[in-house]
């Protein structure tokens, strides 16, 4: 406990020191607040933004509604939602065309190399198709973060299926197996370390694009509000946004990756 | 009449510049419930002949037959025991013996009321909920033998299964598969490169020759059991298949010989 208490007093001093210079400076008005607002007012907004703006009204919403009715937690769950569906979207379907190329040699003749002429294209440089496809809205934003989730995790798929050790092959047949029984049991949990692998780079990628999208077709979520706050010259509100969007994506990787050590709890070198 | 019948077997591996005869003229019958060690220096066909016997790797010439029926792939009747354990990693103790009878869709409550059996047969019993990567080599190699009496198959294949153990385990295990072959009766072809422990387990030890993969001696062992490995029977037949395995081994190292001058 002492020796976790200390790294932590470790562990903070940089950043607190940071802080304390960063402070100083802008109190001193070295730095006009516009480029550089001082830290405490970043956190003023932060703090200002994640709580309800109204006053509590018994008759009108429950404590619960009304607690959550900041701004920043409602552009919180706006960009979790797309990040989500759009996740999921993109997952949904690589998964199962992944292992279909990972254990089909012409599925994979037949797509690869379609998958290696789409693959390079940065989700980005899909932004004018998608709204010219999908209009404004959810709908292009969706589109663009399935677009980066898809490719990561079908990679890790295919290579996953193709990596299974022969000899967990040999047993399940010896066993009797038949072919959807093997995939299943087997192909499919021994890939899940690989998938796994390629749904964490997937999420990170869902990330980055809903940020992006949210800047081009939809007026709320976390990217559309500090890119508000630019045209106003909010830069106090522009850092508070990026502060709750590190927040989020902290709270994102945190959670998948609490899922990859459940999923993977039976897998050699990764102890807890 | 026999259980297993090999008949002029041959396998040849074709690779790239050169073609191996792993196995030629195996000719070999094993009767029911007989315990049958393949013994013989790395790379004779140990593994290809119980290979092909098992149905992963099927002869280039002659047939094998299992109850009078030509093997054509695996199957759940020729249980298999893997030196490497090949525990699915992903399956608890519990779940990888269950893994064959669900596959063959027995009732749920026949597959916990043979889990359990099994694991209080093999003293895994504490260990029922542990994942593979959590257990000793011993412990692993219990649970292989136990998902493969799960499945009950009339024949158990064994390709070097104590090869990776210590000394004390390897005997702990060896009893342990004796006691089992005797109370269930169970046809058992096991590899080994081991003398002593083809003369430890076996009704006969069949010695190979090395490329060729040819039967060099069958040897029927009637040294009654418990056997004991420091009585005189015993150590009189250790050192007559020591020499011929020595032979073969000689010829091995010769091969590599001329294999490291051609290079
Ligand atoms: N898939 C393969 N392709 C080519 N050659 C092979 C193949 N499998 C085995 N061989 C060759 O066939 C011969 C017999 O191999 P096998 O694995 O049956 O030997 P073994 O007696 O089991 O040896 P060990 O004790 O080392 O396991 C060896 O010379 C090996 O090089
Ligand atoms: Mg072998």
């Amino acid at each position: 406990m002492t020796t976790k208490l200390k790294a932590l007093c470790e562990g903070s001093a940089v950043p607190l020191l940071l802080i304390v210079v960063w402070e100083a400076v802008a109190r001193a008005g070295w730095i006009s607040p516009i480029v550089m607002p001082a830290p405490s007012a970043v956190v003023v907004k932060w703090w200002e933004a994640l709580m309800p703006a109204a006053a509590y009204d018994p008759t009108s919403q429950s404590r619960l509604a009304w607690a959550l009715s900041g701004e920043m937690v409602h552009d919180a769950f706006a960009s979790l939602y797309r990040v989500v569906v759009g996740f999921l979207v993109g997952a949904g379907l690589a998964l199962p065309i992944g292992l279909l190329m990972g254990a089909n040699k012409r599925t994979y003749a037949l797509l690869n190399p379609l998958v290696q002429v789409l693959r390079p294209i940065p989700p980005i440089a899909f932004i004018p198709l998608s709204i010219l496809w999908f209009g404004l809205g959810n709908p292009p934003s969706v589109f663009l973060i399935a677009l980066g989730a898809f490719f990561p995790v079908l990679m890790n798929t295919i290579a996953g299926v193709r990596q299974v050790d022969g000899i967990y092959l040999r047993a399940a047949y010896n066993l009797g197996v038949n072919q959807w029984t093997l995939f299943t049991r087997v192909i499919l949990p021994a890939a899940t370390p690989y998938i796994l692998a390629g749904v964490r780079i997937g999420i990170g990628t869902a990330f980055i694009v809903v940020i992006v999208s949210e800047m081009i077709a939809v007026n709320n979520g976390l990217g559309f509000r500090i890119l508000e706050a630019r045209e106003f010259m909010w830069s106090d509100k522009i850092i508070a946004g990026m502060l709750a969007i590190g927040l989020l994506g902290l709270a994102i990787d945190t959670g998948v990756s609490r899922l990859n050590n459940h999923l993977l709890r039976w897998h050699r070198g990764l102890e807890h | 009449m026999a259980q297993i019948v090999a008949s002029n077997v041959q396998k040849v591996f074709k690779t790239a510049d050169r073609e191996v005869v792993a196995l030629k003229d195996i000719d070999l019958e094993i009767a029911r419930g007989e315990f049958v060690c393949l013994l013989g220096p790395s790379g004779c066909g140990k593994s290809t002949l119980l290979n092909a016997v098992a149905g992963f790797s099927l002869p280039t010439g002659g047939v094998i037959t299992v109850d009078g029926k030509p093997v054509q792939g695996p199957g759940p009747d020729r249980g298999m025991v893997f030196q490497e354990y090949a525990l699915f990693p992903w399956m608890t103790v519990a779940e990888n013996i269950a893994f064959g009878l669900q596959v063959q869709k027995k009732q749920k409550a026949e597959i916990a009321a043979t889990v359990s059996q099994l694991l209080e047969m093999l003293n895994l019993k504490d260990f029922r909920d542990r994942f593979p990567k959590d257990l000793s080599g011993g412990m692993r190699q219990r649970v292989a033998i136990a998902r493969v009496l799960a499945l009950d198959s009339p024949i158990m294949l064994m390709d070097e299964p104590f090869g990776a153990l210590d000394a004390l385990t390897r005997r702990n295990l060896q009893d342990e598969l004796l006691r089992l072959w005797e109370r269930l009766g169970k046809t058992i072809l096991f590899v080994t490169h081991s003398i002593e422990e083809s003369i430890y387990l076996a009704d006969r030890i069949v010695v190979m020759t090395y490329r060729p993969g040819t039967i060099k001696r069958d040897q029927r062992v009637d040294i009654p059991r418990p056997r004991d490995p420091s009585g005189h029977a015993f150590n009189e037949l250790k050192r007559e298949l020591g020499r011929l395995v020595m032979e073969e081994q000689q010829r091995h190292a010769d091969d590599e010989m001329k294999l490291a001058a051609v290079d």
